[in-house]
């Protein structure tokens, strides 16, 4: 561990509670402790938050960019998950 | 895929406004443009926390003290994404950080200039922050998603130090004759190095075609500078101070100001190294790094500590 190149951990703020943990930035930290010390000290500042999560940002495993089209391809050909998909005459509600 | 038509679909997606992201195909030219002004732009928010810092210990009072901390630390903040940010293009902070230690990375030339008056924070804020608002609101609309993304979060902070710096001025500018004077010595001396922080003009740095296709670069630097001086020269009208420009005017046909000539000599010579505060700015920031290694060092014995009393547990 060098100086001041720690690990780099990604920083997931929920901005109010019942939402989602929203991705803010990533802070440099020695331990998990600290790094959320840190994301609270630079991401927090404003009242942004009322709950943080660090994930250290080697342990993310994220899906390739080139990959993309052949990805996310088994969603696109299937247009009856959704529900505009089915036709439901006029005058029948609540559907 | 062969190397163009990589660069055709890397320049389809910007034209169609898709953010670029850290993952994503880029040609090299754009990856190094990126590094160098992104990096740039993390050391002038960092040596920029020296001038003000400066005044933190002699604020007039209470209110002006937490004001002017919240706004230095906000600048370590934003120090801190734009760091961040070039780290997505595989750089090293250490090595970034080096690079400013040593002397090889350049940083904005308005910190190169001292605070000599309480006077200066407020020019700082309205002036310096004022500036870099234009800029960075044109930044904000980049094509690379983290660059883009941390632009967003400064400008929207850096309003709040635009404000209280323009609060400054009207306090002092409404204060004793003194007062005045000293509000009016400040906005004197950072006028010029201002308008220049915003860049050469454009017949000295062609704004090169590609940067501005890759949406790198948004505007040229006389287009932002003209926005900044059209919105500023009324702001200093309005509390009764005046911008040292004798050659100033309103064009009403165009419906903006015309300025007089910009002393670029001085410029490039501050950029050179050669501005008043070049040496003491550098030394300032390596003392600061190398003052706070205990800290950094008393942070990773407890993180060493802890971890070996966890295996134990």
């Amino acid at each position: 561990m060098s100086d001041t190149q720690w690990p780099v951990w990604e920083v997931f703020i929920q901005a109010s509670p019942g939402i989602s943990h929203k991705h803010a930035g990533s802070v440099h930290a020695p331990d998990a402790e600290m790094a959320l010390q840190n994301a609270r000290d630079v991401y927090s500042r404003r009242s942004e938050g009322m709950n943080i999560w660090v994930v250290p940002a080697n342990a993310i495993t994220a899906s390739s960019p080139e990959d993309q089209g052949s990805f996310f391809e088994p969603s696109n050909d299937k247009p009856y998950r959704h529900p505009t998909f089915y036709k439901i005459p006029e005058g029948v509600k609540y559907l | 895929m062969d190397e163009q038509k990589q660069i055709d679909a890397f320049e389809a997606k910007i034209a169609a406004g898709v953010k670029i992201e850290p993952k994503d195909w880029m040609p090299e030219a754009y990856r190094k443009q990126l590094v160098r002004m992104m990096s740039q732009h993390a050391h002038s928010e960092i040596v920029g926390m020296l001038p003000e810092g400066n005044w933190i210990t002699r604020a007039p009072n209470l209110r002006r003290k937490a004001i002017l901390l919240a706004k230095v630390q906000d600048e370590g903040g934003h120090g801190l994404y734009l760091y961040s940010a070039a780290e997505t293009l595989g750089v090293d902070r250490t090595e970034l950080l080096e690079q400013l230690h040593t002397g090889k990375a350049k940083y904005s030339s308005i910190f190169n200039y001292p605070t000599l008056t309480w006077a200066d924070i407020g020019a700082i804020g309205w002036l310096v922050d004022g500036a870099a608002i234009m800029n960075q609101t044109a930044l904000a609309r980049g094509s690379y998603g983290p660059y883009s993304r941390a632009m967003v979060r400064i400008c929207k902070e850096e309003s709040f130090h635009n404000r209280q710096g323009y609060e400054i001025m009207m306090q002092l500018a409404q204060g004793t004759p003194e007062q005045k004077a000293m509000a009016q010595d400040a906005l004197d001396r950072w006028w010029w190095p201002a308008v220049m922080m915003l860049g050469p003009s454009d017949d000295q740095s062609p704004n090169s075609e590609q940067l501005m296709r890759w949406k790198v670069k948004m505007e040229s630097n006389d287009a932002i500078r003209e926005r900044f001086i059209d919105r500023t020269v009324p702001q200093a009208e309005f509390i009764g101070l005046k911008v040292p420009d004798k050659d100033m005017k309103f064009d009403e046909k165009t419906g903006h100001y015309t300025h007089g000539k910009i002393n670029w000599d001085e410029f490039f010579d501050v950029i050179k190294g050669n501005g008043p505060c070049n040496a003491k700015r550098l030394k300032d920031r390596v003392d600061a790094d190398k003052k706070g290694k205990w800290v950094r060092e008393a942070a990773v014995a407890y993180a060493t500590k802890r971890a070996k009393e966890k295996e134990v547990a």
